[in-house]
């Protein structure tokens, strides 16, 4: 891997230092065959190229790093002017021109409508928090649209929030780096988030699924109640069904960028927003994508029209983090002989009241993370 | 395993007699009586063995089972927290109690003895399990081997040739408690193993249960379950005798709603093929005809060798699937395959070596005792009761000769008392020359008990009574009539639900939706048309050839691991189970909406 913008297909979980950690598993998940929609990543390389066209020697980087973390007044200041001076300054020619070749990779060429989104180098790494102070646009048209929104990404680490976030953690200014997710956008009729293990009881043979109809913003936002299934791995059968009254949506919006978030039509509002056949698709993505990674994932999907009818597409995966620290020890250690087993529970030996499992935090506190 | 307190069932004291039905007391012997103490127990509806209200006679399934069901654990195998079940009639109908044992210091003295005496049998479970079999079997060569003297008018001139000395009538009650002697020893052998091999699938349930708190009763159900059971037998004989039909050219002579008897007058004519076939049908009705049309509590759940309706109404359908080349054999590697696919994906799923460790140990044990757990039913309730209803018809059928009654069917209207007395009647009159002085005595009690019966027949028993428990601790109770704290809360909570939603045990998966039929008794069987969906108190796996018909099925009580549904599943039909009061609130015609995934019936209209 190597220069300012690589397809999916050419990265994996060992570029995370050049590609970010979203970039990274995308990759990882477009070469291990997942239904992954098509894309590419402007590098960590490409920012720092970037970013030395525009401030040459560092001092600029260099004063955000010496600032006082309570003066918010001169954070503001050296914030703005460092935001500015990114979101204006002439990018290099080279890159440019290769940011515009994948992008007009995308289908339809030129014109296609992209995500935008931010992957620092410790975004979904150890640091996890920085996920949230970084931005995502989603419905992005255009060459020249394309390349304004990886600026604005880049300028977005220094938003005063950001600033002040470092500050505080001492993260290194000279260390920064930010890559760039470039994604072809599906138009969903639905999209949600899954669990391959119960978030409520941690259960590893089933898949919690939430859906809301159209893009998946609303339901990770918290703005829309999704309708929830459980799914069992081994038997493949709709164990739980909760259908929702489901009033907002988000949308792309017909004039053609940008999302509008809108009440959803009366009659789709009870309506369940997914078939037990696209649960049946959604159970094998969530399946491979685990087996991929050999732990729990927690992972981001929609569903919407692709070449060959309806499908599943995969938008973002990452371990599970929830129950990852809870399986420890056996549920019940083997004993000498297997009659042994009957024998403690007719014996009265061992409490034979149904297991209370900790109650999880919920699916929803979950999403209000993203 | 704990239970909401907050809910309660009507007390036992509270019950009220069924208007018109009030003599009901006359037919049941005393001890089986609701006491002023039985409001502090919880009971039961026992509706998975008796769905109907009892005949006087047939309270011998009840008292004779519970005597042995009881002393296993309680007195045999020591089970240090059960006792035994104790059970009451009201209204006709069977409830039961179980005695949990709390105190730990009595718990541990029965643990000293339960140990090595569980130990044992565990330990040697194939060797002695194949003994069992041999005692089963030769109980049941006993039973079949019982003679009904048939007092004539001399007795037999081997009596003095031979010098026995002791004439015909004395067999009389000799043969008639012989009977009765048999049929208490087979159901202490029935429960030989019961526990033991209930305690073995409890134990992997609850392993599965924590392993995956999620996992549902009948995936666990599916991992444990057998493929060559017993019980399926008899619908493959006559799967099997479709097929010879087929291939002797005597096929065209099973149509639908034809008198066995002229089937088989028709068959005989067919010389060599027909020959052939009756050959092949006389050897598969003994012993696999003897399965009954209910479980075996009831002497009017007939076998198919008693009433060959119910196997001849399905044989026309077998036919014409093997005319059509559809294959009828049930597909056992597939379902072996399948089976054994979840068990590794599931095993795949634990965490730890330690726990695949006990994974397999628990399956390994469910593996050992599943012969004994699944197939006993063939040999004790089926097999063995089958005989043992025919001995006591002809038993009535000697009374109604020596005319003590009008019909010999009207014996079950008596107490196995009462027909002790009859019998007295007869070997005293036989030997005195004179007339038995029963019929004028027993004509007016038949009659009334008749007209009662029917009354009780439309009471709908509450699902249970008293106080809810603090503990369910048989595993039986859990495991075979599914009864567990959401049982009850659902029952008690179904009062005041929605109404037109039912809640049961998902027992078998799939949502399909039909017209309901409900019966209300084994006997109208024959009402259920192709596409139904069956509601009854307890669904029952000879029923085998119905579930061919039917879409779905649904009961008032039983649990995963219930025969019906494991037929259930067998048959890939959607089912739910246990829910207390389905043949109540469901009436015959009824749209519904069976959902096997979830347990939940829904009526349509």
């Amino acid at each position: 891997m190597s220069g300012y913008a690589v397809r999916f297909d050419g990265i994996g979980m060992g570029d995370v230092a050049a590609v970010g950690g979203k970039g990274a598993s995308l990759g990882e998940l477009t070469r291990a065959g997942m239904p992954v929609p098509p894309g590419f990543v402007v590098t960590t390389a490409a920012f720092t190229d970037a970013m030395a066209a525009l401030d040459p020697d560092g001092t600029r980087r260099a004063r955000v790093g010496r600032l006082d973390p309570d003066d918010l007044d001169a954070m503001a200041m050296v914030a703005a002017d460092l935001r500015r001076r990114v979101a204006r300054a002439p990018l290099p020619e080279r890159l440019r021109a290769l940011v515009r070749e994948r992008y007009r990779e995308l289908a339809p060429p030129g014109t296609a409508a992209v995500a935008v989104r931010s992957s620092a180098t410790s975004e979904d790494g150890a640091d996890a928090s920085f996920a949230g102070l970084q931005d995502t646009y989603l419905w992005v048209r255009g060459e020249e649209s394309v390349l304004a929104h990886v600026r604005r990404c880049w300028a977005s680490l220094y938003n005063v929030e950001s600033v002040a976030y470092r500050l505080r953690r001492a993260v290194s200014e000279a260390d920064l780096a930010m890559a760039v997710v470039v994604q072809q956008m599906v138009d969903p009729r639905c999209a949600g988030v899954m669990f391959t293990r119960s978030p409520l009881t941690g259960d590893r043979s089933v898949v919690a699924v939430e859906a809301a109809w159209g893009l998946g913003s609303a339901l990770v936002g918290g703005e829309v109640t999704p309708d929830r299934f459980t799914v069992n791995k081994v038997t493949a059968e709709i164990v739980k069904r909760v259908v929702s009254t489901k009033l907002r949506w988000h949308r792309a919006d017909p004039a053609g960028s940008g999302v509008v978030v809108a009440e959803v039509p009366a009659e789709l509002r009870d309506a369940c927003c997914l078939t037990d056949r696209q649960l049946g698709d959604l159970l094998a993505v969530a399946k491979r994508v685990e087996a991929h990674y050999g732990t729990p994932q927690d992972i981001e999907w929609a569903v919407a029209d692709g070449p060959d009818g309806v499908a599943v597409f995969v938008l973002q995966s990452r371990p599970e983090t929830v129950w990852a620290g809870r399986d420890a020890g056996p549920v019940i250690p083997p004993r000498a002989r297997a009659f042994d087993h009957v024998l403690d529970v007719l014996g009265g030996r061992v409490a034979r009241a149904r297991p209370a499992q900790p109650p999880a935090p919920g699916p929803a506190e979950d999403a209000g993370e993203r | 395993m704990t239970v909401p307190a907050n809910h309660s069932f009507p007390l036992p004291s509270e019950v009220a007699d069924v208007p018109g039905a009030e003599g009901w007391r006359s037919m049941y012997p005393y001890f089986t009586r609701f006491q002023p103490e039985d409001d502090r127990r919880f009971w039961f509806y026992n509706a998975m063995h008796f769905p109907e209200p009892m005949p006087a006679f047939d309270t011998i399934t009840a008292e004779i089972p519970y005597t042995a069901v009881s002393s296993n654990p309680a007195r045999v195998f020591v089970l240090p927290t059960t006792l035994g079940i104790d059970h009451r009639i009201v209204n006709g109908r069977v409830y039961i109690s179980a005695n949990p044992v709390t105190d730990p210091a009595e718990i541990g003295r029965r643990l000293a003895h339960f140990e090595p005496r569980a130990g044992h049998y565990y330990g040697n479970w194939d060797r002695l399990y194949e003994g069992w079999k041999e005692r089963v079997r030769n109980l049941i060569q006993e039973i079949e081997a019982v003679e009904v003297p048939a007092l004539p008018e001399v007795d037999d001139l081997d009596v003095v040739i031979e010098s026995k000395g002791v004439a015909q009538n004395h067999y009389v009650r000799e043969n008639f408690h012989r009977c009765l002697d048999l049929y208490s020893k087979m159901w202490h052998h029935h429960t030989e193993f019961l526990f033991l091999g209930y305690g073995a699938y409890m134990v992997f349930f609850e392993f599965c249960k924590k392993a995956f708190p999620e996992i549902t009763d009948q995936t666990v159900a599916r991992m444990v379950a057998g493929v060559e059971v017993i019980m399926y037998r008899p619908d493959d004989e006559l799967k099997r005798l479709a097929g010879q039909a087929v291939e002797y050219g005597v096929d065209d002579l099973f149509v639908d709603d034809a008198d066995p008897a002229a089937v088989l007058a028709a068959v005989a004519e067919r010389g060599e093929a027909g020959t052939r076939w009756l050959a092949a049908f006389e050897a598969a009705r003994d012993p696999w005809f003897h399965v009954s049309t209910g479980d075996g509590f009831y002497h009017h759940h007939l076998s198919w060798n008693d009433d060959l309706t119910v196997p001849f109404a399905a044989l026309p359908r077998y036919v014409r699937q093997v005319r059509a080349g559809q294959p009828l054999t049930r597909p056992t590697a597939a379902i072996r395959q399948d089976r054994d696919r979840i068990i590794a994906e599931y095993r795949a799923l634990l965490v730890t070596e330690a726990d695949r460790g006990t994974f397999d140990q628990m399956l390994g044990l469910c593996r050992v005792v599943f012969p004994y757990v699944e197939d006993h039913k063939f040999y004790c309730e089926h097999w063995f009761t089958t005989r043992f209803f025919q001995k006591i018809r002809e038993f009535g059928g000697l009374l109604h000769r020596q005319g003590v009654l009008d019909d010999p069917e009207d014996i079950f209207q008596l107490h196995h008392t009462e027909v002790d007395q009859a019998l007295s009647d007869v070997m005293l009159h036989w030997a005195s020359g004179s007339r038995p002085v029963g019929g004028s005595h027993f004509r007016p009690i038949i009659a009334e008990r008749r007209r009662v019966l029917a009354v009780l027949r439309d009471w709908t028993p509450p699902p249970a009574l008293g106080p809810m428990p603090e503990a369910l601790n048989d595993p039986a109770v859990q495991m075979l009539w599914g009864i567990t704290a959401e049982t009850l809360e659902t029952w008690a909570s179904d009062a005041v639900g929605d109404e037109r939603e039912i809640h049961g045990h998902a027992a078998s998966p799939g949502v399909v939706e039909g017209v309901a039929r409900v019966l209300r008794d084994v006997n109208e069987i024959g009402q259920i048309r192709e596409g139904e969906i069956l509601v009854c108190a307890v669904t029952a796996p000879s029923w085998g050839p119905v579930f061919g018909k039917i879409k779905a099925a649904v009961s008032d009580i039983g649990g995963t691991m219930s025969h019906a549904a494991i037929v259930a599943r067998e048959y890939g039909m959607p089912a739910v189970v246990g829910t207390g009061q389905a043949t109540r609130r469901i009436k015959t015609g009824q749209r519904l909406r069976v959902d096997g995934d979830r347990g939940l019936v829904r009526i349509l209209d």
